[in-house]
């Protein structure tokens, strides 16, 4: 299924490195990341904390430049954020002030998108993240899984084709976890979106995406990019599941062994 | 006093809430009114206890302690009818309370929408623009520890005697709570949503409008507060000197003529008029930020 989109390259990183100072010492983010993004694909960044994985995301996003290197969306310099690329934040990032409705409806209206149209699409994604009877709810009167529906919905009324996410899901239940990335893969396989996952859970990477990126901390880099060719829907608890969550665990930990001799 | 107070409150409340949700759900009406009247009742039953309680040992303590410097409450309640609406000693004080009360309430009003009008704006600017706040933060930093009374002689050489130098003071009395709390709010506004914010495509002023500030109104609104009660308590001052009109002037004069049962009426209305400007603020305050957890 993922065929016939795997055609267009819609994000590129190449040579990409990232430092900063902290107190006084220079500190390697990022060191030589390559990476080249299909449009439509489920990606998932992996790896320790500071690992750099969140750098990356944020300069995907134009959060933050490079030290050297280039970041690309379809052929332009990554500048600063725009509205193809949509964040979507851990802590949500709703604006309080705003309902449901009103923070759906923000990036449309700060574009200039014409009332009627404006009205249909946010209508919409209001139906598509469930969130019809809380439409005109305050984000404090919301549970932590509401929230972040309406952060999705959020970039996705908002034209993005490439949504990235960091560690949406971490600060969520289980229960509401695992409901809401069957919803993501479900929004995923109905729209065409390319997204760009920030996660540390293996299995979460594995449940989601085409394609597993790990990496390892200071200095961050890629360690393996892995496609995940298990059908969908997949079953957490099947044996090959089982398998590529092992190899992938290896992988993930493969340097606590280097730093430890 | 408190018995007659009650018992005169109580019923007339309890008559006129059937007959405004008259008719259709008249019968289902009913029965719940009796607990969400006693439930409105309390608190304003409650806090009438500790006042009366005080006026009963403030009247006590005069009889008793047998001083004419200051006067029972009776009397100060005779005077407050005089001087609100005339009748008893028909003096220069007489039916004026309106005259100075409007006086007293067009400089703390004026003087707060002024203070408004430079510290929201001057706030927001030093809050979020680098440069503007390395010009203006230090300045601000070593004229905010000046008592507002400290100005008084300087603002009577600027503007003179009378009613402008009051008003000056209170600008100045409103200002430093209402700019101090929206650069606060402004450089507490999560940073996060600036990065959704221009995420979503919101750029330049539009992020002023959009984020800064409604991100800052519940703090704002705290300025405002401690603003308008400031204003409230340095009108006084202001007024005390070379002022012919206003509440402060009638406290001063008062105390000349040693009218003691004056000064207090003038305290009583102060108080009174400051009560309920802050919950005219408060009211705003609610509506505008029934989005916020903590004042909604």
């Amino acid at each position: 299924m993922t065929g016939d989109r795997a055609t267009f390259r819609l994000l590129e990183i190449e040579h990409l490195s990232k430092e900063f100072e902290l107190n006084g010492a220079r500190i390697q983010a990022l060191r030589d990341v390559n990476l080249s993004i299909n449009q439509g694909e489920f990606i998932c960044l992996i790896g320790a904390s500071g690992c750099g994985k969140s750098t990356l995301l944020r300069i995907i996003a134009g959060f933050e430049t490079a030290t050297s290197g280039t970041a690309r969306v379809r052929g332009k310099l990554i500048s600063e954020p725009g509205p193809d690329r949509g964040m979507v934040f851990q802590d949500y990032a709703l604006f309080p002030w705003l309902s449901v409705r009103e923070n759906i409806a923000f990036g449309p209206t700060e574009r200039g998108v014409p009332k009627a149209e404006r009205r249909d699409k946010v209508e919409n994604f209001i139906d598509v993240v469930g969130l019809r009877k809380f439409a005109d709810a305050y984000p404090h009167q919301l549970s932590g899984g509401m929230k972040q529906r309406v952060a999705i919905a959020r970039v996705l009324a908002n034209d993005a084709d490439i949504v990235l996410m960091d560690e949406p899901f971490g600060a969520l239940d289980a229960l509401t976890r695992e409901r809401l990335q069957e919803e993501l893969l479900d929004i995923w396989q109905r729209t065409g979106l390319t997204v760009i996952f920030v996660t540390h859970s293996i299995e979460e990477a594995i449940f989601l995406s085409d394609r597993v990126v790990v990496m390892t901390p200071s200095p961050g880099k890629i360690e393996s990019d892995n496609r995940i060719l298990l059908p969908r829907p997949r079953d957490v608890s099947a044996p090959d599941f089982n398998e590529l969550r092992r190899t992938l665990g290896a992988k993930l930990h493969s340097h606590h062994g280097r730093r430890a001799a | 006093m408190k018995q007659s107070v009650a018992s005169i409150a109580a019923p007339a409340t309890v008559e006129s809430r059937p007959a405004a949700t008259t008719t259709p759900k008249a019968h289902r009406a009913e029965p719940a009114e009796g607990p969400r009247l006693e439930g409105r009742a309390r608190p304003v039953l409650l806090a009438l206890v500790v006042p009366v309680l005080f006026v009963l040992f403030w009247e006590a303590a005069v009889v008793y302690g047998r001083t004419r410097l200051i006067p029972p409450p009776t009397e100060v309640a005779v005077m407050m009818w005089d001087f609100a609406f005339g009748g008893i000693w028909d003096d220069a004080f007489s039916r004026t309370l309106h005259v100075h009360l409007l006086m007293s309430m067009s400089r703390v009003y004026g003087g707060f929408l002024l203070a408004c009008a430079a510290g929201i704006p001057l706030g927001l600017l030093i809050g979020r623009v680098r440069l503007i706040r390395q010009l203006f933060d230090p300045v601000l930093q070593i004229l905010r520890p000046i008592p507002v009374t400290a100005w008084l002689p300087l603002s009577m050489i600027i503007f003179g005697l009378g009613g402008t130098s009051a008003f000056s003071l209170v600008f100045l009395g409103a200002f430093y709570p209402v700019l101090l709390n929206t650069v606060f709010g402004v450089r507490n506004v999560d940073p996060k949503l600036f990065e959704a914010a221009a995420m979503l495509g919101c750029k330049g002023s539009n992020v002023f409008r959009r984020v800064v500030l409604p991100a800052a109104l519940p703090s704002i609104f705290t300025g405002l507060r401690l603003g308008l009660g400031f204003a409230w308590v340095v009108i006084v001052v202001g007024e005390m000197t070379g002022v012919p009109q206003g509440l402060g002037a009638v406290i001063m004069d008062a105390r000349t003529l040693s009218r003691t049962d004056l000064v207090i009426c003038g305290m009583i209305v102060i108080g009174v008029a400051g009560f309920l400007s802050d919950k005219a603020i408060t009211w705003l305050n609610r509506r505008l930020l029934r989005w916020s957890p903590q004042h909604g």
